[in-house]
């Protein structure tokens, strides 16, 4: 993310652009010398587990356990908590939990854990849509555009743009969060995606939002794709931006 | 910290203004804040309130009742923002500002009592950009994301009102050149419009 943001310094031609690039490096130094968030919002615990099917798990709830990791890191890092129990009454349950947790069943005897804090501000400006496959590609660039577009300056530009493209409505949606657990730039495997990820980087580019809106050439540092099958009578398609602050941690036990 | 953003732009020979930067205390004057033009630095000092989703629900609900609101709005500043929790020795966590859009709803009825800026990031609606044109207000955008080198500008920090909405209470800062940028003016000037039209790509 660093290498990612020093290029983007480099090639800014924005002043205030290239500016704001610049305070954001220095906040990630200060971020990782004091021990202080690099930001205030350190999200929904998002939790991603493939779970080996030789595993079992034995001596309690699997998915309670996570949760009280969330609690404990949560508290002990000395991170904020954004979670209310009711999306209507909004109560804060105080401890960041409950985490959105996604499992998969693997191959093998590994139980991997990757937590993707997800912060509010980039994740309200995500978006799903049901395109008719007649629109194809072009419609798929045209509608990744216009949620970047849409999102301005709100979700902490530059971002990373997770798109994703095929299975059902759902589905889509969990390709695009899925999308942006690579690491910054790494490629899709279909050489055809690939391309398609750095044609949409450029048209994004070309949209003069600049860092933190405030207009230039680095509104993305990349877009990652990931593709499903789908259904004869759908395309569907769904953009799940996160900002410059892309944290993840993985750990295979 | 006073280097840094150039407002100036010479890209394609567009919008060339040179504003100066400038440094305020609260409370803001009327004064003040008109002379303030989109696109100006500033470094704010003296004391700021913050206060995000559920405080403003709050504020709003007091004032439909015609009670007294926690702190008084005159010349004031809001802070949208909800800080991460200070390590044991820390004045504050990480500070950095919240997407504002969501305050627009109340924005307006705030800025009509007296609150001369409020500070945020992303784009304000229509209601509240005409509402800073009516009242003489303005709109800051701290850079979001930065919460760590934002939260080294506040001095003193404590909850005035709603505690039990922990990281959405309401705290006054004390802040030393908080670093802004102005993003709408009291003439109806924004700079993300102007961002995107200088730098956008046909």
């Amino acid at each position: 993310m660093l290498d990612g943001l020093q290029k983007a310094y480099e090639q800014e031609i924005s002043p205030n652009g290239k500016e704001i690039i610049r305070q954001l490096l220095m906040n990630a130094g200060i971020a990782r010398e004091e021990r202080v968030p690099m930001c205030q919002d350190t999200g929904c615990a998002v939790v991603f587990v493939d779970l080996g099917q030789d595993v079992r798990i034995v001596g309690g709830d699997f998915y309670e356990a996570i949760n009280e990791g969330v609690r404990k890191g949560y508290k002990e890092g000395y991170l904020r908590k954004s979670i209310v129990s009711h999306p209507l009454e909004r109560k804060n349950t105080g401890d960041n939990t409950p985490a959105v947790i996604h499992t998969k069943i693997v191959p093998g005897e590994n139980l991997r854990i990757t937590v993707a804090p997800k912060g509010g501000g980039s994740e309200n400006m995500s978006a799903v849509k049901m395109l008719k496959p007649s629109e194809g590609v072009e419609g798929v660039k045209k509608f990744v555009l216009e949620v970047v577009k849409a999102a301005g300056p709100d979700p902490c530009p530059p971002v990373v743009v997770g798109v994703g493209i095929g299975g059902t409505f759902e589905k889509a949606a969990l390709l695009a969060k899925e999308a942006l657990l690579r690491d910054l730039g790494e490629k899709s495997k279909h050489p055809d995606i690939a391309k398609l990820e750095e044609e949409i980087l450029t048209e994004v580019n070309k949209l003069g939002i600049g860092p933190q809106g405030l207009g230039g050439r680095t509104t993305a540092l990349a877009v990652h794709i990931e593709i499903f099958a789908a259904h004869i009578a759908s395309l569907p398609v769904a953009v799940n931006i996160n900002c410059h602050a892309a944290r993840h941690k993985e750990i295979v036990l | 910290m006073m280097e840094g953003f150039s407002t100036v732009s010479e890209y394609k020979n567009k919008v060339v203004v040179k504003l100066p930067q400038v440094r305020l205390t609260t409370p803001l004057s009327g004064d003040m804040v008109e002379n303030l033009r989109a696109g100006q630095r500033v470094y704010l000092n003296g004391i700021v309130y913050t206060g995000r989703d559920a405080a403003h629900k709050r504020l709003a609900e007091i004032m439909d009742l015609g009670k007294e609101l926690p702190f008084e709005l005159e010349g004031q500043v809001i802070y949208y923002v909800g800080p991460s929790p200070a390590r044991p020795g820390r004045i504050i966590g990480s500070a950095g500002p919240t997407t504002s859009g969501r305050m627009d709803l109340y924005a307006p009825g705030l800025y009509a009592r007296g609150l001369k800026a409020t500070i945020g990031k992303g784009r304000r609606s229509p209601d509240v950009i005409s509402a800073m044109r009516r009242y003489k207000g303005v709109y800051l955008a701290a850079v979001g994301g930065a919460a760590a080198l934002i939260s080294r500008s506040i001095k003193e920090a404590g909850v005035i009102a709603y505690p039990e909405l922990g990281p959405e209470a309401i705290y006054r800062l004390v802040v030393e050149d908080f670093p802004a940028i102005v993003v709408n003016d009291t003439l109806g000037g924004d700079l993300y419009d102007e961002g995107i039209k200088i730098y956008s790509v046909e």
